[in-house]
């Protein structure tokens, strides 16, 4: 480990909540990809024990009304959240560096626009948005993916933007211009990697809230009607609550675990870059 | 290179301005902080530019790079010859290629002109790079060329190689400002402008980093314009001597004469300031008064107002460069018809 990657390691190692999220997020990191391998059974496969309650013999946490296993279900909805988590977050980001860099190196009518069309993006309800996008276009993996990220970029642009403005006038910038660079090289290959630490705070939240939007989108019954998605469990919980909890209990824990591990993760990083917000 | 490149080299000047003009449009007015200014900087010659803040030598500096500190200034007259070519009206683009390639820079503080987050030897390449560097061996890969680059020139400015995997916060400023030499020699420059390069450095530092840039500079046969304030400086490097007040040359020359025989009221009051304070190397400036307010700069000769020999006509015409056995001189005391 290089320099400053090793300093923040040194920080965020002594934050108490950031290495909880970090290991909330390492453990839906490991169940998603050993889905195949940790499922007791198909998520798929319905038996004629519908409606089993948790600690029955084959169904540890019990079975839905189809008598699909809910363990296996919430295993393998770990995937999808996580993949959407991530894939959007990382359309946003990349919308949001790009945007937010050209925003605040350029200035003037350019920043303006920018400004004007992010704040127009953070007045629309999000949700609602996505809900009609998806209802539009259909609800299939990658639309999900698309639209979460499309609709989460301003935050990160705002913030890449602010970085820019600062970061623009100090002398290191200067030298690069000085030293003949072209202005994308002093923006992407000088500045962005100064700014880089609050993207990825702001990165991690977007997972958090990714998840949670896929999750409420499913919800409604607009997940990936092909993927057992925690989102699409709570959905055909809607009917069973009072007989059956645990069909709608436990993928909502596993919504608020992840949701939780890379918000704190998300502070934790924060922290660890902002000597500021250190203790002591 | 050989004494006869050498030779051959130092002919000519590398980097010559003509009666440059820079202005900046401001509330109070058209500011000329370079008015009329004509250098020339010679291959393998260290050239001092010296006055006091304001004095327009940083400005003239910016001029030679077109890049200003705000959007407001421009070159307005004047031509900035390098080899051949007038550098002003040139593209954006056929600047960028000059700047930090034929033209180096060392900065005055070193360690905030590098960038806090890449280390050293990334920051060398990535101007290699960025002016598709090809002085290395033809033959084998751009990646292993940069890199021996970046290590051939840390050794060249007697820093360790393995600086290049470290940060800037990990040296000292006198080792950053041996990085900020690296970097303005990284592409063979013909000239290097070094703006107060040893201000920010501590006593001590400042001469081992002008023995440096010395030695460099006459390996490489480099012509090098030296800015600063510091007349100690200018004594102990430069081969000649441009000094400015009030964005005019008030006087030039060959240092050793120029020292000699201050020539100029305005060099002789620096000079005595000089004496005066003896040899801290880094002196402010004891001459009565203050630079004047370039949006009404004064009539005539612009040092009148501050000047112990001021004459009615000083006061009505701006005094010409008069030819003076130690260089050039911009004061009617020289001219035969002044009684």
């Amino acid at each position: 480990m290089n320099g400053p990657v090793r300093d923040f390691w040194l920080q965020f190692r002594r934050n108490r909540l950031g290495m909880v999220g970090l290991a909330l997020v390492l453990l839906l990191a490991a169940v998603a990809l050993l889905a195949p391998v940790l499922a007791p059974v198909d998520p798929f496969r319905t038996s004629r024990q519908a409606l089993l309650p948790p600690m029955s013999p084959g169904f540890l946490l019990g079975s839905d009304h189809l008598g699909r296993d809910v363990l296996s279900g919430v295993i393998w909805g770990s995937r999808v959240s996580l993949l959407v988590g991530l894939a959007a977050a990382a359309t946003a980001t990349f919308i949001g560096i790009v945007v937010g860099a050209v925003s605040g190196f350029f200035g003037g009518w350019v920043d303006e626009l920018v400004m004007r069309v992010s704040e127009l993006f953070q007045i629309i309800p999000r949700f609602v948005l996505a809900l009609i996008v998806v209802s539009f276009f259909g609800s299939g993996l990658s639309n999900l993916i698309l639209v979460i990220g499309i609709l989460s970029w301003p935050q990160t642009a705002r913030i890449v933007r602010s970085q820019f403005l600062r970061h623009r006038a100090l002398p290191y910038v200067d030298s690069a211009r000085v030293l003949g660079m072209k202005p994308l090289r002093i923006m992407f290959a000088e500045i962005l990697p100064n700014v880089l630490a609050p993207v990825i705070v702001v990165a991690s939240l977007d997972i958090a809230q990714a998840i949670l939007m896929e999750a409420s989108l499913g919800f409604f019954g607009l997940g990936d009607p092909n993927l057992r998605s925690w989102g699409g469990m709570l959905n055909t919980a809607q009917g069973f609550v009072q007989r059956a909890w645990w069909m709608s209990v436990f993928p909502g824990i596993g919504i608020s675990l992840a949701v939780l591990g890379f918000n704190l993760l998300g502070d934790g990083i924060n922290e660890a870059t902002d000597p500021r917000l250190r203790e002591g | 290179m050989s004494p006869a490149e050498l030779q051959s080299k130092t002919a000519h000047p590398v980097l010559a301005i003509e009666n440059l003009v820079t202005e900046i449009r401001s509330v109070r007015g058209l500011i000329r902080p370079v008015d009329g200014v004509s250098m020339s900087f010679p291959a393998g010659k260290i050239v001092g530019v010296v006055g006091e803040s304001g004095s327009g030598k940083s400005m003239t500096a910016f001029s030679i790079m077109q890049l200003f500190p705000t959007s407001a200034a421009r070159v307005a007259g004047g031509r900035v010859l390098l080899g051949e070519t007038d550098l002003i009206g040139r593209s954006p683009e056929q600047m960028r290629a000059i700047r930090g390639s034929r033209i180096g820079m060392i900065f005055q503080d070193p360690t905030s002109f590098l960038n806090p987050v890449l280390t050293i030897g990334r920051q060398i390449e990535q101007q290699l790079e960025a002016h598709r560097w090809t002085g290395g061996p033809p033959a084998g890969d751009r990646g292993q060329s940069y890199a021996n680059r970046v290590s051939e020139l840390l050794t060249s400015v007697g820093l360790p190689r393995d600086v290049s995997t470290r940060y800037p916060h990990q040296l000292s400023g006198g080792q950053c400002q041996r990085v900020g030499i690296a970097s303005a020699l990284a592409c063979d420059p013909d000239l290097i402008i070094a703006d107060e390069p040893t201000t920010a450095l501590d006593v001590t530092i400042q001469a081992q980093i002008l023995r440096l840039m010395m030695r460099l500079q006459r390996e490489r046969a480099v012509a090098l314009m030296l800015i600063t304030h510091d007349l100690g400086v200018v004594a102990e490097v430069c081969d000649y001597v441009y000094v400015m007040y009030a964005g005019r040359i008030v006087e030039e020359g060959d240092v050793r004469s120029l020292f000699a025989a201050p020539q100029h009221p305005y060099t002789r009051a620096l000079m005595s300031g000089v004496l005066s304070l003896t040899g801290t190397g880094n002196i402010g400036f004891a001459v009565p008064g203050s630079v004047p307010d370039l949006a009404a700069p004064p009539s005539g000769c612009r040092f009148h107002p501050r000047c112990p020999h001021a004459m009615p006509r000083c006061s009505q015409e701006a005094p010409p460069l008069f030819d003076r056995p130690s260089g050039r001189s911009a004061c009617w005391l020289h001219d035969e018809a002044t009684p």
